[in-house]
């Protein structure tokens, strides 16, 4: 089946089977291989991936659903100039990745939440970023990064208010 | 896994999908949100023939006020319902529908259709005497909630049949409570206390295999006796089953506390509005 659709910014025409998700699409069609696969039913959250704006598990989707839409993946968060996205930055400053499988899922959540709620605090963090799993279970450094993203995010000239490393995160209040 | 082949069909109208799912004798499925469906077919649990996906049919997708009740249409996305304004219970229950990710695509029409258990729209139906539009070859037809459910991840609904709109009627008063493991995992137990058209329901998801009301525990209720009291009644009535998650005996428990907060819950809404 025949279809386009816009892959950060650029369009993409495609023939796929309808069977094909929007994951294998943007891994194999489209060798964008940023958005990884885990599960592959939905569990895991890795293959997190934007979909007119909306966080989507692409695994979920197939690709023929999402003929006319804007998809955005992890590919598309760095600057056109090679800088990194704030989030980005925050999750090579606080260690918010370990083997770095599960990242590109964790980025496109934690830009989708501090897109659309840009004073999340750490309980509604943690809450958001639960539907994605790192089996290295890095969630310390990760919160960390989205808490420094936040900060960066909101007054990108000063310094990051937030935790530099996990280690220097009080959990007083969990 | 990779899902087994199939046949996709954009469906443009209801009645193509009808149309469709008849030809399809059996073999055809309702692609809506995909969320429970692309699962299955993904582990192979389920090799539909064909697929029709009802996404882009047009006015399904609105919530509108109709008197005393919301009129969701099928593909209302699970994030839109946690936005409304309109049916405050159901923007409770739907914060609680997985996550953020699953929210975005995951439909009203899709939740009901599928029947989980442990999921919060087939709850919240009952909780509020919903009516399901459901429409075939032989026309349309409203069923209750309460009668749509007929086992776990089985409804009253046909093959050849679509959901087109869920009727919640407003409650003038709720509580709803829920207890899973991680937010946005499937429910322990789901406990909803609602008075709708001046008569109180009290509603479970999670302990059975359908949503469960406690008849003994809404006589109490309306006899205004004691959240405590009524929260016992609700959890010895009930008859939840036992599993990796957890017993009998822990379920029970955790339903007497849902039960208490949701009370607890329905009592402030009442405060409220004196």
């Amino acid at each position: 089946m025949k279809i386009s659709f816009s892959v950060n910014g650029e369009r993409a025409d495609l023939d796929v089977e309808p069977r094909r998700t929007l994951a294998d699409a943007l891994r194999e069609d489209c060798g964008l291989t940023g958005t990884h696969l885990g599960c592959e039913h939905g569990v895991c959250g890795a293959c997190t991936i934007l979909v007119d704006g909306e966080p989507v598990r692409a695994c979920l989707m197939f690709a023929v659903q999402a003929d006319g839409a804007s998809v955005s993946t992890v590919e598309g968060l760095q600057g056109t100039d090679g800088e990194l996205h704030p989030v980005q930055e925050a999750f090579v400053a606080c260690h918010g990745l370990q083997c770095g499988f599960c990242t590109p899922g964790m980025l496109m959540s934690a830009c989708h939440l501090l897109d659309t709620r840009p004073d999340a605090d750490r309980e509604t963090i943690r809450a958001e970023m639960s539907g994605n799993i790192c089996r290295c279970t890095g969630y310390q450094g990760i919160v960390a990064a989205v808490e420094r993203a936040r900060a960066d995010m909101r007054d990108p000239a000063g310094p990051g208010e937030g935790p530099v490393h996990p280690w220097e995160v009080t959990f007083s209040e969990e | 896994m990779k899902c087994a082949p199939f046949d996709y069909v954009r469906a443009a109208s209801v009645e193509e999908t009808v149309k469709v799912l008849g030809e399809a004798d059996g073999d055809g499925k309702i692609l809506a949100g995909g969320q429970s469906l692309v699962p299955v077919l993904a582990l192979r649990m389920a090799r539909p023939a064909v697929l029709v996906d009802v996404n882009r049919i047009p006015g399904l997708s609105s919530i509108r006020r109709i008197d005393d009740t919301v009129e969701v249409g099928a593909t209302v996305r699970h994030s839109r319902l946690a936005e409304q304004t309109e049916h405050p219970l159901l923007a409770e229950a739907a914060r609680w529908i997985g996550h953020t990710a699953i929210r975005s695509r995951g439909t009203a029409g899709g939740s009901i259709a599928h029947a989980d258990p442990s999921a919060e729209l087939p709850v919240v139906a009952v909780a509020t005497g919903a009516t399901v539009t459901v429409t075939g070859p032989r026309g349309s037809r409203d069923v209750d909630a309460e009668e749509l459910f007929v086992g776990a991840l089985t409804t009253s609904i046909e093959e050849d049949e679509m959901i087109t709109a869920i009727r919640f009627p407003q409650p003038d008063r709720w509580g709803f409570a829920e207890f899973a493991r991680r937010h946005g995992d499937f429910a322990l137990v789901t406990a909803v206390v609602t008075e709708v058209r001046g008569r109180p329901r009290i509603t479970f998801g999670g302990v059975g295999s359908v949503p469960q009301r406690a008849a003994a525990a809404e006589q109490a209720l309306a006899d205004r006796r004691p959240a405590a009291e009524i929260a016992h009644i609700a959890a010895e009535e009930i008859e939840p089953t036992a599993d990796l998650h957890g017993s009998v005996e822990f379920r029970r428990a955790i339903a007497t506390e849902m039960t208490r907060r949701a009370l607890a819950q329905f009592d402030s809404v009442r405060e409220q509005s004196r």
